[in-house]
């Protein structure tokens, strides 16, 4: 499969030197990734000619920075199959996870009358997760059982980290409300199957929250095709700006679900009693909203867009092989979930190594030594190291920059490792 | 000496390697103060006990995992601290403290002496992510006295 061109000179910030003098070789993009001219400049742009409030002035600066707001909702809509009213921008794919789960506590006790009474959960019904999840697709759940009473149940993985799908049925019954899971992993770099875990939540009535913050930078996704209820992302890891994510929802369920942000912009009709609120996404937008970094995401998306996300994703199929098989042969490296033997396609790149007899913090200090940046710890993901039977992890992960020399570069330094520990070879 | 290597230096590497002080003991005395502590980035761990008799730190143990650098810091503090009295293991632990926080370039010579071979962690306070690491043991090793003098006889 082809590589896409060499992009680095579109990131400013690759061209930039590390320690000693060494050129950066980054392959931390799945925790964030590095930002083309094109972000940087829409930025830049709305604050040296057109800021000015959106959604509220009368002038002309906020007629155009509302229209460049509005464009770049617009264009994350398309980027993932939505309408713009589906998209409500959020602070990050965490925040947009806790819209959710927070506005089922706000409809269980009742806020949002009878439109919302979809969105209750108590004693007797099931909010069911995976063993595979961000923490952030697995403490807003916890809270919401505590809330509500309701139980917490997840669906487990088996010795490579892959879901175990066979007694799908027996986890998620007839009393789960909501299937909250990943579409791919941060860990492993598993892409979920979408499509058994969303027939089944259909089957039994529940609503499905997709977190898609690794998957939505490096493959092709439709929230129509893949039929999700909602959908959550993560603006800076895209080539976007930190500060802004978005959450996907279907409209109906946006309309009828309860803000749990309360402020100004967000109603229609207040009295000292009570409120209504404006239909979505405004009734979740509560407050000044992170304008600029909206407009970066919107740019974020229309370069990824440009590259087109089949070559993005050829790309990411590409160095996920490369880098898979090559930490595999390397000596004394475990690498946590299934080699990629160049045929399956359900991998993103994304390997997390444990070496052996050294921890994943000398393994990253040893590495960025070498200039090469990684991730080291649990990622976020506590449950699933202890799973493996191990604290924490050092994780390398590509974007539409990298290179296989990047790769090369990472895997030599890996053979060192050991060596410079005084760990027997 | 490269700063890596300065970081890693090889009294570091043996004491990661051989550490003292692993392994909770329980010696029967009163006052005894146990804490926990974790490392939030990587998860790391240690719960470490000790033990006093009178104003003397009479015993550390502990118990945990982690990186070279915070299994290293355990193992020497263990070394230094046993025995002492609780104000020259106060005095101690702030001179670590100290150490961490000079970026690199060290501290005055009279609390380098009261370090000993725990001087050669200067070269961590270059890298302020592995900070944590060194100090995990000495946060453990504080609140774990303060712990233990609740528990002394009056």
């Amino acid at each position: 499969m082809p590589l896409l061109p060499d992009l680095r000179p579109d990131f400013p910030l690759l061209a930039r030197t590390v320690r000693n003098g060494k050129p950066l070789v980054y392959l931390d993009s799945a925790a964030t990734a590095q930002k083309p001219h094109s972000v940087l400049n829409a930025e830049a742009d709305l604050y040296q000619f057109h800021n000015g409030a959106v959604q509220r002035g009368a002038h002309l600066l906020a007629e155009e920075a509302t229209d460049l707001y509005e464009s770049a909702r617009a264009s994350v809509a398309e980027f993932v199959g939505a309408l713009p009213d589906e998209i409500v921008w959020t602070e990050n794919a965490t925040h947009a996870i806790n819209l959710v789960a927070n506005g089922m506590a706000n409809a269980s006790v009742g806020i949002g009358g009878t439109d919302s009474a979809r969105f209750r959960v108590g004693p007797g019904d099931e909010i069911v997760v995976t063993q595979t999840e961000h923490h952030a697709n697995l403490i807003p759940w916890q809270m919401l059982a505590a809330k509500t009473g309701a139980t917490l149940k997840w669906i487990a993985v088996d010795d490579e980290g892959r879901m175990i799908l066979d007694d799908l049925e027996s986890v998620v019954t007839e009393r789960c409300k909501v299937l909250a899971f990943t579409h791919a992993s941060n860990v492993t770099g598993i892409i979920s199957r979408v499509d058994v875990l969303v027939a089944r939540a259909k089957q039994v009535g529940a609503l499905t929250v997709l977190d898609a913050c690794q998957s939505v930078p490096h493959l092709p996704v439709n929230v129509k095709a893949l039929d999700v209820d909602f959908l959550v992302m993560s603006a800076h890891k895209m080539l976007g700006p930190t500060g802004i994510g978005a959450l996907y929802g279907r409209k109906e369920l946006l309309d009828a679900l309860p803000p749990s942000q309360f402020g100004g912009s967000t109603v229609k009709v207040v009295t000292m009693e009570t409120t209504t609120w404006l239909d979505s996404p405004l009734r979740f937008e509560a407050g000044s909203q992170p304008v600029a970094q909206a407009i970066g995401m919107g740019a974020a998306v229309r370069y990824l867009s440009e590259l087109g996300m089949d070559a993005v994703a050829a790309h990411d199929r590409e160095l996920a092989a490369m880098l898979r098989q090559g930490v595999a042969d390397v000596p004394g490296v475990r690498l946590l979930g299934p080699v990629d033997d160049g045929a399956a396609s359900d991998m993103l790149a994304i390997a997390a190594v444990v070496v052996d007899g050294v921890h994943t913090h000398d393994v990253g200090q040893v590495l960025d030594d070498s200039g090469i940046a990684v991730r080291v710890g649990h990622h976020c993901n506590q449950p699933l190291h202890r799973h493996f039977g191990i604290a924490g992890s050092t994780r390398a992960s590509s974007h539409v920059y990298t290179r296989p020399e990047d790769i090369d570069a990472f895997l030599a330094a890996l053979q060192d490792v050991r060596a410079f520990f005084g760990v027997a070879a | 000496m490269s700063a890596i290597e300065q970081m890693y230096q090889q009294v570091i590497m043996d004491h990661a390697r051989e550490a003292h002080g692993r392994g909770l003991v329980d010696l029967g005395l009163s006052a005894v103060g146990e804490s926990h502590q974790v490392n939030t980035t990587c998860g790391d761990e240690v719960r470490l006990r000790v033990a006093l008799d009178g104003d003397t730190v009479k015993s550390i143990s502990w118990e945990g995992q982690g990186c070279s650098i915070s299994q290293a810091s355990i193992s020497m503090l263990t070394e230094l601290v046993e025995g002492e009295d609780l104000e020259m293991a106060g005095e101690t632990i702030e001179a670590f403290k100290a150490l961490m926080q000079a970026k690199g370039a060290g501290i005055d010579e009279q609390r380098e002496d009261m370090l000993g071979d725990a001087t050669a962690f200067v070269g961590v306070g270059k890298y302020p992510a592995r900070i944590k690491c060194a100090l995990l043991g000495w946060m453990a090793l504080k609140d774990a006295i303060i712990q233990a003098q609740k528990g002394a006889p009056a």
